[in-house]
Order: C-alpha cells, then structure tokens, then sequence
C-alpha cells in the first residue's frame, strides 16, 4: 500500500503529495477526511487546514510562508497564493 | 542496558569506531609509493591528494588540516607519512600535526631512503606491519553516545530528499544530541533563506550572529557581482517540484539537523568545541564536505542521496540513506537505508528513523556500510576556497 502524503511535523499546516492526486479525491487525515480541490502533482502541498490571508504556511514544523489570500482545506498551495517570508525579514539586512 | 556502541579507546580519552592505519602522501609526487605500502597491509587505508607543493595561504592550510585531520581522528590507531623531500607540506611538520593526537606517528621522505621507491615501498611496510600488530591488540569497550560525533550529510538530492530522508535523519540527530553526543550540519550555502530561524535555535546571541554573518556576507559579495541568490531560488525546476519558496527549500536540507539547540559554528575541519548540534562553514560539495567532517573528528556520516552515488572516505564509515524508490532499486547495492518505503509502502518517518538508528548503532559496533564493503575508501576532497 503506498502513502498519499506526508504530514513532516505535527504543528504543519499543510502536507506533501506523495503520488499525483487526483481533483476531487478525498484524502482521510487522522481524525478526517478531506477533499482535494485541484489536481496536486507529486512534491506539491495542499491545505490540510483553513488558513486565512497573512497566515504562516507551516511545513517541517518552521514558517515556508505567507498565503497571499484564504486558502480553504483541501486546496493546492503554491506560489500562486503564497509568497516568502524571509524575504520580507531579510529586507532591512 | 543503556544506549550505546563497543569502540576503540584511544590514548586521548576519544573513541574508535575503526581501528585503521593510515598512509598518508605529503605531496602529489609520492602518491603511488603511499597506495603500494597501503594496499598490502589488510587494516591500511592510502590518504592520497593532488596537492602539497607550491601551495600558499588557506590553500595550504586547508590541504595541511585535512590530511592532519583526517589522520587524527578517532577511527585510526597510528600514522606513516611519507613525503618526497623537496615541497612545501612538509612531512615532519604533518607528523607533528598528527602527534597531537597523542597517536602513533612516524614519517619519511623517499628522498632520503637509499634505493629509491623499491627500498621506501620496503621501508613504510615494515612501519605498518608494526602499527599494525599494536593496533590488533587494542580490544573493543562500551562507550555512551557522548563519544560520538556524527557528520550529516546531502548530496545528489532530488525532490525525495527534503520531504522523507533528510527529516528522518533529524530524528536521529535529536537522538545522538539528547544521549551526550555531538552532530556537524555543514553546507552553509544551503542554509540561506532559514537563517532567521536558525539563529533562533542558536543557544545565545554570539552563536546567532556566527550564523548570520557569515551568510549576510555571502550575499553581499554575491549581489556585489550582480546576482541575488534569493531571487534565484528556488529554481524553476524546484517550483515544478513543488517547492514554493526559498525557505521551504532550505528548510528541506537542514531538516537533517533536527531540532536541537545549535551550540556554535565552526570552519572547516575544525573540531567542535564541545557536545551538541554544531554548524560548519563550507561551501556543499559533496566530498569536499565529507572529508572536512572526517577531519573535523566525525566517527561516522549519514548521508542522504535521493539520485544515488557511491563514494567513501578513507577514515569514516558513510551511511547513505535513499527516499527515491527508482534509485533504491537501481542504486541498492550502494545504498544502506531504503527510505522510499515511506512513499511505496506506507511507512512513517518514525519507522524508517529507527531502522536508521539501529544501522547507525551496528556500524558504529563494526558493521561495514556499502561503500566499505565495496573498498570505496580513497575518496578525498580539499576545498581550496573559491572565492566564498
């Protein structure tokens, strides 16, 4: 049987396609199931919470980003709707 | 019984995981001789280089320390150094450099041997047979984790590194840190775009600063040139894989790291100043970095490989570890830890970072990873410091 996913840190907000996931496949998380929104291809990230415009994307445990607008569960995430935050950090030196 | 592993105890209270003899060249020219002495003494590894004449500044002192380093670490009983006579490394002076490891040491130079290379091939076996005989009798003891140093390691990385292999081998990085003992994150390149989270881990601000200076500086003489290495990654092969930003990039390599505190940041081949998770500055390549880890005292490396490659090192057993299903099949004979079962057969991180910890445990107690049992183990690389 092959994984679907991964989820790298309990606190991560969002998880890694392990396969490429078919729109509308529904995905069972521990506690629930979800469904997928978009097609997300192998490597790429989906919400695996709602998260709100300017919140943190978490993967790993750390920061990868800000989301540039909501992003329900479920949805792909990727450069169309968030952007990095250490950019913005690193900005001032 | 408490965790850990059966070594050789040396004379300066650090512990072996092997008991080698090394043969090391001083200079390019003698490296044949070095590899004949080498090659007929069963427990002998050749420490060869292109290197030692006409070297100057960090070039000299970066091939000077490697070879010193390399010599003195843990894993070997006793050195030879053989030198031809005529360049600027000298022999003498590398033994001396050994010597403070309190190791057995002895060096000479085919120049002065009567004879030529045929009576100094005679001359260097007879040296080793005798190290070789003392070191047969040194026995394997108990000793905890706080004896050990692990170098972590990456190098042919694909998209399966940053999200199966490398995050497991934090998990055992945690584990060796949280038993006393030491681990070595190098590849400073690769930290940029985390270097705000990481000085957070650091355990004060004069750590902080060490690792943010070194990249803040890194930028600059790079944006001097024209180039923002932000603006550069990651790279469009990178966002078709998936990785969104530059963070989330380097956050996959340092996943190796885990997430313990970071005790300080050494430079390359420096020895760390205590236990703990340390960074070390140097530039990612891989032998480069694997050699600098060796000489830095690292007993054993894991490294993670998502496309495959077989190298060795000389002094230090290099675990490799595989997230890639296709190359664990391709590659399995050069691969010890297959992680692609995370993705092909439903296991978690946890369970592929206990099969790792137990590898880890059984080569520490003399189980030969894939490259030593393919002889893969003059592989040496020198950084020379190409304009960092």
């Amino acid at each position: 049987m092959k994984n679907k996913y991964i989820i790298i840190d309990s606190k991560d907000n969002c998880a890694t396609a392990l396969e490429d996931i078919p729109q509308n496949a529904k995905i069972n998380l521990i506690d629930r199931s979800i469904e997928i929104h978009h097609e997300i291809p192998l490597g790429h990230k989906f919400a695996i919470n709602h998260i709100e415009k300017e919140d943190y994307i978490i993967k790993y445990g750390e920061i990868i980003g800000i989301a540039t607008e909501v992003i329900n569960e479920g949805e792909w995430i990727h450069t169309h709707n968030i952007t990095s935050s250490y950019l913005e950090v690193t900005k001032d030196g | 019984m408490d965790e850990g592993f059966l070594g050789y105890p040396r004379s300066n209270g650090t512990v072996g995981i092997r008991n080698k003899i090394v043969v090391v060249s001083s200079v390019v020219c003698v490296n044949t001789v070095v590899r004949r002495v080498a090659e007929k003494i069963d427990n002998a590894v050749a420490i060869t280089h292109p290197y030692g004449c006409g070297q100057r500044g960090i070039s000299f002192s970066n091939t000077f320390n490697i070879l010193g380093g390399l010599a003195s670490n843990p894993n070997v009983y006793g050195a030879l150094v053989i030198g031809l006579g005529c360049e600027n490394l000298l022999s003498s002076s590398l033994a001396n450099r050994i010597k403070d490891s309190k190791k057995p040491v002895e060096s000479f130079n085919v120049q002065d041997v009567q004879g030529g290379t045929i009576n100094a091939i005679e001359k260097g076996l007879g040296i080793c047979r005798g190290l070789d005989q003392e070191a047969r009798e040194i026995k394997r003891e108990f000793f905890d984790f706080s004896h050990l140093t692990l170098g972590l390691e990456c190098g042919g990385s694909d998209s399966t590194s940053g999200i199966t292999a490398n995050p497991l081998v934090g998990v055992v990085s945690d584990k060796v840190v949280s038993l006393g003992g030491t681990s070595i994150l190098p590849e400073f390149t690769e930290w940029i775009g985390t270097e705000h989270l990481l000085s957070r881990r650091a355990i004060n601000e004069e750590v902080a600063l060490m690792i943010k200076t070194p990249i803040k500086d890194f930028l600059e003489r790079t944006m001097e040139r024209g180039i923002d290495i932000r603006g550069t990654q990651p790279t469009p092969g990178n966002i078709a894989g998936g990785l969104s930003t530059i963070e989330e990039k380097s956050l996959g390599n340092i996943a190796k790291a885990g997430k313990a505190p970071i005790q300080g940041v050494i430079n390359y081949t420096e020895k760390p100043g205590g236990k703990g998770l340390w960074l070390m500055i140097e530039p990612g390549l891989d032998v480069e970095s694997v050699t600098g880890l060796a000489a830095a005292g690292a007993q054993v490396i894991i490294m993670t490989t998502g496309r495959g490659t077989p190298f060795g090192n000389p002094v230090t057993p290099v675990i490799k570890i595989c997230g890639n299903p296709k190359t664990c099949d391709y590659m399995a004979s050069n691969i010890d830890v297959d992680a692609s079962r995370i993705i092909t057969n439903n296991k978690s991180i946890g369970d592929i970072s206990e099969i790792l910890w137990k590898m880890l445990k059984d080569v520490c107690n003399g189980e030969q990873t894939s490259a030593e049992r393919l002889g893969f183990e003059e592989d040496i690389g020198i950084w020379r410091a190409r304009g960092l």
